[in-house]
């Protein structure tokens, strides 16, 4: 295990927000009450996600330039964690919006975006596994990754703040102005978000280099 | 693995450093009566430190499974170029 320090960091991080996430002081809201500690668990899960298919573009965009089967295994590997954090993210979105808005699912333009950008990268992984040519496969799921980012990122971000939503961060509310200027959460939030984030990329390299090891043990089967 | 245990060290400093406003936990006023509903009952019988501790575990096992793996797959890796 070379070069673990931020692995090391991802462990404490996590251990810490564990802890603190559930015993430091949280504002006393109404409706909320105690869900808003949910803030350290299901935010970073998109936080995690967007920087993970942030490093999947990266890497298609990379294979493009230099088409090695490596980038095109490390892009697919990212965009996959990223589609399993998204998806614990909806869900943990949708237990959260069950017990404050008292609905599973509300057809708000944050959730709807969020599910359709879902599907979007669903898509990806449908798109990949209809190839057999893995060169034709390669370029052509990295084409569609970085149309797909660039589709999601707006369904995220950028159209649920065009309208009204219940969801905090769309409808023209500023993200984080209610919860996050309290200064005990930001000591929770924010080693949480990187916490994650870190795991997402620890998941990611350890599916690619199993995916490696299978690409090195084929082709010495062949030679 | 020579130099793992001062990193060792620093990392649980870290944890500690990072835990030490918990501790103010302990001296947190009593809200006044017509505020929300929150876990205070929770925290007063200290039912929820069962429930840190719980979680604690869980994640501790998950992460240690999870640096294992890692470790295992390193050795294949060195397998295999060799």
């Amino acid at each position: 295990m070379k070069n673990t320090w931020w692995k090391a960091l991802s462990v404490v991080l996590l251990l810490y927000v564990a802890v603190a996430g559930l015993l430091m002081p949280v504002p006393r809201l109404a409706i909320l009450n105690e869900s808003i500690r949910n803030l350290y668990f299901h935010v970073p899960m998109w936080f995690g996600m967007t920087f993970i298919l942030i490093a999947s573009v990266y890497y298609s965009v990379r294979y493009l330039r230099n088409p090695a089967p490596e980038l095109d295994i490390r892009a697919h590997e990212s965009a996959r964690i990223g589609i399993l954090m998204g998806c614990v993210g909806l869900a943990t979105g949708s237990i959260w919006a069950k017990y404050t808005w008292g609905a599973w699912w509300t057809n708000d333009p944050k959730l709807n975006g969020a599910a359709i950008a879902m599907l979007i990268y669903g898509a990806y992984l449908v798109l990949r596994s209809s190839f057999t040519d893995e060169q034709q496969r390669a370029r052509i799921s990295a084409i569609y990754n970085i149309f797909a980012f660039a589709t999601a990122m707006p369904l995220f971000y950028i159209l649920p703040r065009l309208t009204d939503s219940l969801h905090p961060g769309a409808g023209g509310n500023p993200a984080f102005a209610r919860y996050d200027l309290d200064s005990d959460m930001r000591l929770v939030f924010y080693p949480a978000v990187i916490g994650w984030t870190l795991l997402a990329f620890w998941l990611a390299q350890l599916a690619s280099r199993v995916s490696l090891l299978k690409l090195k043990v084929y082709e010495k089967q062949l030679a | 693995m020579k130099n793992s245990l001062p990193k060792l060290r620093a990392a649980l400093l870290l944890l500690l450093t990072l835990l030490l406003p918990v501790l103010r936990v302990a001296a947190q006023a009593t809200a006044a009566p017509d505020s929300p509903e929150m876990a205070d009952a929770l925290r007063q019988s200290g039912k929820i430190y069962v429930v840190v501790a719980v979680i604690t575990v869980v994640l501790a096992g998950l992460l240690f499974f999870l640096i294992s793996l890692d470790r295992k797959l390193s050795r294949l890796e060195k397998e295999v170029k060799e």
